[in-house]
């Protein structure tokens, strides 16, 4: 009996155990919980004329490394401007407040993120902050129509 | 009357249906403590229930059974757990459980309802054991028990509480002749050593009438006989006398209630 | 024409009789658990007979279901050229839907029809009646601790499910087909997301694992205590089992998108 009772605790030890070690797992080698959303974050916003296909929880990045997320999407009332609203990990603390902003795709068919362009001024970007410079997203049609126009106005 | 005091279970007037068919149609049965009662009848006569409705596992229509002068189909919950400890049963099949020793099963009572040190508990279940003959086979599973053992490690069982009463449903059925005399032998040494009370569910004539001190017989849903087994060997009522002597035919038909034979082999064509 | 509303009225009540009796006996296994904290050795066993001795399936299962989900997601994405998502499409179809579902179907078939069987033999044998009369409740003593098991079984074998079946898809991909090895992780790690899918993936498996043990309990308790009763009600644990569990999962989806 006590034997038996010690290899079933055993085995429901090694169960738990494995149990828990797959959610781990999946919480720091799929998801990479902890890279950002764990840590002290501020929030910036910017605000765009077009953010065609930027979501909420896209990647925010320097250089193409990832520093934030965008955490809220909202239209202006007045100027009918995208207002982006996203958290920035705070050991990225020293970003000048001249940078600029743009959307851009990873790759032809890839995801749209932020990019934040950094600027020179002294003054960092803090909790509140606006980022005033801002590059919209490019808009595949409006630039083929363009070009077609372009392409018709020369052949006159 | 004097007796009524010395009785452990009074029933009164209960009332009990199974869907459409009536199962007890108003019956008053004493159980005295100290002694073995059996409670006898054909198949189907709802002996099993009564047990059940005893050990409140089933609630009566109407009538009330009083334990220790308290009505149990009124009992909550509660109370009623508290109440069974002092009952133990024996099932036909034994109802040991199957995934434990049959030391950890008669042990299991004990580990539920006590706070016994496991050296202790160690010592009363091979003093149960002892009593029944079996404490050489403390260490098999139910599943390698004959049904005799297994009967009798239920009986341990039923007893590691020290109970007032003990409920044997249809201890007799399906034993070989030497289990059965054990058994038999067994129900009534307990009695008298432990001082308890004995209800007995049986069809099994002869080793009831042996060992029992009085009898109820069951029909119908009625009692329709009460007495010593001598009482009931002498009775000249025609149907007591069908069923203590076994005969086919007689106030219980050989025949299940049906259509008039002629009429029923004729309509077929 | 009067009988047949009356049988209407008639099966109604019944049907909200069941239902009643249903809840009342949850509840009654739920409110069982409080004692349960200072007897662990009861769960520890059942937490051996419904998670450990279902762990080798589910196990096996989750590694060939990666496997396939990178086959086929390899095939599909190579055609767009985006075959560096395969970690992604692996990981999320798992951990979202794959690895709570399949596991719970498994579960049912595996641990829940052996609830079944056991409780309802138990039963058939008069074991239940047994504990009644020993004034211990087999609701406290029978029911309530497999009930307990399999709530906690049920998310640690979806996320082995999962954790496996993501290695299962990595060595299809990577070492089989070539995909690259830094995107497959990276993909993954960028694209899953802690809250949105880890946290509902646990969510969903934890919310069947009450469901498909609730029920194979259930029936195993409820049931005709005969030969044929114990095996009718194994194939209903089963067979409602797999119903509620993807009608839900398609209820708790839609909620948690």
């Amino acid at each position: 009996m006590s034997s038996n009772s010690r290899v079933l605790e055993i085995s429901v030890g090694i169960f738990v155990a494995v149990g828990i070690a797959a959610l781990l797992v999946l919480a720091v080698n799929v998801s990479n919980v902890g890279g950002f959303s764990s840590g002290q974050q501020y929030t910036v916003t910017a605000n765009f004329d077009n953010i065609s296909g930027l979501k909420a929880r896209s990647q925010v990045a320097i250089a193409g490394v990832t520093v934030g997320r965008v955490v809220n999407i909202t239209v202006d009332p007045v100027t009918f401007e995208a207002v982006v609203e996203m958290t920035i990990d705070s050991q990225f603390d020293e970003v000048p407040v001249d940078s600029s902003v743009g959307i851009y795709t990873a790759g032809l068919l890839g995801e749209k993120y932020v990019g934040i362009e950094p600027g020179g001024a002294p003054d960092f970007l803090e909790e509140g902050s606006v980022i005033r410079l801002t590059q919209s997203s490019i808009v595949l049609e409006k630039l083929i129509s363009q070009f077609l126009f372009s392409q018709s106005d020369e052949d006159k | 009357m004097p007796e009524t005091n010395n009785n452990l279970v009074r029933i009164r007037d209960l009332h009990f249906s199974r869907g459409r068919s009536k199962i007890f149609n108003g019956i008053d049965i004493d159980i005295p403590r100290g002694k073995v009662t059996a409670i006898m009848g054909p198949s189907g006569t709802g002996k099993t229930t009564l047990l059940k409705l005893i050990g409140g596992q089933l609630k009566p229509e109407k009538g009330t059974i009083h334990f220790h002068g308290e009505n149990i189909p009124a009992m909550k919950t509660k109370k009623l757990y508290d109440v069974r400890k002092k009952m133990g049963m024996l099932f036909q099949s034994g109802a040991l459980l199957t995934d434990m020793s049959v030391f950890d099963n008669i042990a299991f009572p004990l580990r539920e309802h006590t706070d016994l040190p496991e050296v202790m508990i160690r010592d009363l279940v091979l003093m149960k054991l002892q009593a029944v003959g079996l404490r050489g086979a403390r260490d098999l599973s139910p599943s390698q028990l004959s049904g005799g053992m297994a009967r009798r490690v239920a009986l341990a069982r039923a007893i590691a509480l020290d109970p007032e009463m003990i409920l044997y449903d249809e201890p007799f059925t399906g034993q070989d002749p030497i289990s059965m005399g054990v058994l038999v032998e067994l129900i009534r040494s307990m009695n008298d050593a432990l001082e308890l009370t004995s209800v007995i569910v049986s069809h099994d004539i002869q080793e009831t009438l042996a060992i029992a001190d009085q009898i109820y017989i069951l029909s119908q849903g009625k009692i329709v006989g009460h007495g010593s087994p001598h009482e009931m060997n002498q009775s000249d009522s025609p149907w007591i006398n069908q069923f203590v002597h076994g005969e086919a035919d007689g106030p219980v038909p050989f025949h299940y209630p049906a259509s008039s034979y002629k009429d029923d082999m004729l309509s077929g064509r | 024409m009067f009988d047949w509303f009356a049988q209407i009225g008639k099966n109604a009540i019944e049907f909200y009789a069941r239902l009643g009796k249903e809840v009342l006996l949850f509840i009654q296994t739920l409110l069982a658990f409080v004692p349960l904290v200072l007897r662990p050795g009861l769960i520890v066993q059942q937490i051996y007979s419904v998670g450990v001795r279902s762990m080798l399936i589910i196990i096996v299962s989750g590694f060939f279901v990666g496997m396939v989900l990178g086959l086929q997601g390899y095939n599909t994405l190579v055609d767009f050229g985006a075959e560096e998502s395969l970690g992604v499409v692996v990981a999320l179809s798992l951990v979202r839907e794959l690895g709570p579902v399949v596991t719970a179907l498994l579960f049912a078939g595996r641990a829940g029809s052996a609830l079944t069987a056991e409780i309802g033999l138990m039963k058939a044998t008069e074991q239940l009646s047994g504990l009644e009369m020993m004034a211990v409740n087999p609701v406290d003593r029978i029911l309530a601790p497999r009930l307990l098991a399999g709530i906690i079984s049920m998310p640690l074998l979806a996320a082995m499910f999962s954790a496996v079946g993501i290695f299962g898809g990595y060595l299809v991909g990577v070492d089989l087909l070539g995909v690259d090895e830094g995107s497959y992780w990276s993909q993954m790690q960028a694209k899953v997301d802690f809250d949105q899918d880890i946290v509902n993936g646990v969510i969903k498996s934890f919310v069947f694992g009450v469901v498909a043990t609730w029920i194979a309990v259930y029936e195993g308790y409820t049931c005709i205590p005969t030969s044929e009763g114990v095996s009718r009600a194994t194939t209903r644990t089963v067979v409602y089992s797999a119903l509620v569990v993807l009608g839900l999962d398609f209820l708790l989806t839609a909620l948690m998108l």
